[in-house]
């Protein structure tokens, strides 16, 4: 177990020198120049040497890309075009109003999806389950960018609410915080949870159908052991695995509905860097949110075990 | 003892076969009518549209549905109705192009590693995995930023983005059929590569890769509509039900139909390609059915 989550530890050196190739390669591929972008019309032989000279990009590619990854594995992500300030601190702080959006969304994720999907799975073919199968259906195809829309116009239009657009860090005001952060947290959890209501309902019809589960209830157990203790905890293998993927899908999330709901997080900061082509911003969030949801991912993978002892790594 | 693997038909059901099985299944019929019904939309616009897409009336801004205005009109005066008749057009269109150059090259790559094994493969599956390590919209932005905005930039962005589960998923039937007994014999009689690959293997790893196709689509629709909701897709003032859906936020209040209308349509298709996907796959491999 130690030797294996050493190996896959090592093996996300050479998966995030990749990426951060890959980032940096597409950066490169930036149409027009980018000093001509920051000087304007105000651009002269002297200025433009001395921003060659200021961002590095009078030297080779080569030394560019090992300038910019040494910089960013002792944390500095450089600085912003625009405003000049350091892009790795602007970055931890918003991934911790980002990490709050992502963890409150799992939280309503997990409260709707597994207690409706094992219903749905111990109530099979009956009204119930057809209602948790049409609304799980719903929460994968509804997009989150729509849902939030809909959900804004419905209450203002019928309860005259507006989602507050000041943001109000946790340790400042923990109510208000909440309040601004429970509607995007709604939307999406919601859509999260239409996937794993249906990997919970799959999963635990497959485990209830099986022997062990007789065994259980013929020697007597309550069925909320048999249920909880026995069938979820055998039914929960893909169901975690679904969740890893969903990482990705929640940190894509979160880019679309910050920008609706006026959130500082790091989605909104990408978005801000994309619009204003201030490229270290871009590059800096693009490399931390892979880097975040790579590790994550391999998180997951070692959760199996603790989850299974079956499942032993090699 | 045969280390040899037992043959698995992996084809995909006759043309007739599948749709028959499709159509008796309620939710199949559901999905694929759904689907018909935004494709006769987006082929058909030009004769279903009422008025210009871009034709600004300044005397019918934000005017409410009505039998003039079936859909309503936005901030421009133009006609809700039609724009969402042009936008099936602009969704459909991105995401079949985009899935095809997914596909195309998910495909060359998947059979590549799958048949070649050794460095081919790990070089592949090594750029996969890569492309796989970034949430998907985020790379589409990522590339969208860099190559600036339009719809065929919004193409290829989802196309790239794309390539990995397509090559994922043609590796791995590739592997499951290349043990065969039939790839032997076919080895045996003296077939060239390209002719096992192409005429033999290609068949046999279409069911799982149709499937895929169908829930790609769906994805694509979904990654344009967010991109243009985000400034980031297709530029007004082409319609799109993403773009639409982001100019109503700050009428939603005066003309809430400039929000219902794009909302309900996008729902609505990519609930139609979810609803095809899952009966496809149901009908293709009943083992996995939810």
């Amino acid at each position: 177990m130690k030797n294996y989550i050493i190996r896959r530890v090592l093996m996300l050196i050479p998966i995030l020198l990749g990426i951060s190739i890959a980032i940096f390669l597409i950066m490169q591929l930036i149409p027009g120049d980018v000093v001509s972008g920051i000087l304007g019309i105000e651009e002269t032989p002297e200025l433009r040497a001395m921003w060659e000279k200021k961002l590095g990009i009078d030297k080779p590619l080569v030394t560019q890309y090992f300038n910019w990854i040494s910089g960013v594995v002792r944390g500095d992500f450089g600085e912003s075009f625009r405003t000049g300030a350091k892009v790795f601190p602007e970055i931890l702080w918003r991934f911790s109003i980002s990490a709050e959006l992502a963890i409150l969304a799992c939280i309503v994720a997990w409260i709707i999806a597994f207690p409706l999907g094992i219903l749905s799975a111990l109530k099979r073919n009956s009204f119930i389950d057809r209602i948790v199968r049409v609304a799980a259906l719903l929460g994968v195809s509804v997009p989150g960018f729509a849902f939030a829309t809909l959900l804004i116009l419905f209450l203002a239009l019928v309860f005259g609410y507006y989602p507050p657009i000041k943001y109000v860090s946790l340790m400042q005001n923990p109510l208000k915080n909440l309040e601004i952060m429970i509607l995007p947290a709604i939307v999406l959890g919601s859509s999260m949870a239409g996937s794993v209501m249906r990997m919970t309902r799959s999963s635990m019809l497959e485990v209830l159908r099986q022997d062990f589960i007789k065994a259980v209830r013929a020697k007597g157990a309550p069925e909320r052991i048999t249920i909880m203790r026995h069938a979820f905890r055998n039914a929960s293998i893909p169901i975690v695995t679904l969740v890893g993927m969903q990482i990705g899908i929640l940190m894509g999330g979160t880019v679309v509905i910050e920008q609706i709901f006026s959130i500082p997080g790091l989605g909104q900061y990408l978005l801000t860097g994309i619009f204003q082509r201030d490229f270290p911003i871009v590059q800096g969030t693009v490399l931390f949110m892979a880097t975040i949801y790579v590790i994550i991912n391999l998180l997951v993978d070692i959760l199996y075990t603790y989850i299974d002892p079956r499942i032993t790594y090699s | 003892m045969s280390d040899k693997k037992t043959y698995v038909d992996r084809r995909l059901p006759t043309g007739d076969s599948l749709l028959k099985q499709l159509w008796q299944d309620p939710l199949g019929r559901a999905g694929f009518l759904g689907i018909l019904f935004i494709l006769l939309l987006a082929l058909f616009a030009p004769i279903i549209a009422r008025y210009d897409v871009a034709q600004i009336n300044s005397k019918a801004r934000l005017a409410a549905p009505s039998g003039t205005y079936w859909f309503g009109t936005d901030n421009f005066g133009r006609d809700i109705f039609s724009r969402i008749v042009y936008g099936a057009q602009v969704s459909l269109l991105v995401g079949v192009v985009s899935v095809s150059i997914a596909a195309g090259i998910g495909y060359l790559f998947g059979l590549a590693a799958g048949f070649f094994e050794g460095k081919v493969e790990s070089t592949i599956m090594m750029l996969m995995d890569i492309i796989f390590a970034f949430p998907s919209i985020l790379l589409a932005l990522l590339i969208v930023a860099v190559l600036g905005t339009s719809i065929v930039n919004t193409m290829i962005a989802i196309g790239i983005v794309n390539i990995p589960v397509f090559a994922r998923t043609v590796r791995a039937s590739v592997k499951a059929v290349k043990g065969t007994d039939y790839i032997a014999n076919a080895r045996s009689v003296g077939l060239k590569n390209s002719v096992i690959l192409f005429r033999h293997i290609t068949p046999n790893s279409l069911a799982p890769f149709t499937v895929q196709a169908t829930l790609a689509l769906s994805s694509a629709i979904l990654t344009e509509a967010t991109m243009s909701f985000l400034g980031l897709g297709i530029q007004p003032p082409n319609p799109s039900w993403g773009s639409m859906l982001s100019e109503a936020r700050t009428y939603m209040e005066m003309a809430p139909w400039m929000v219902v209308f794009p909302a309900l349509f996008i729902i609505f298709t990519i609930l139609s390609f979810n609803i095809l996907g899952d009966a496809l796959r149901d009908a293709l491999d009943p083992k996995l059915k939810l």
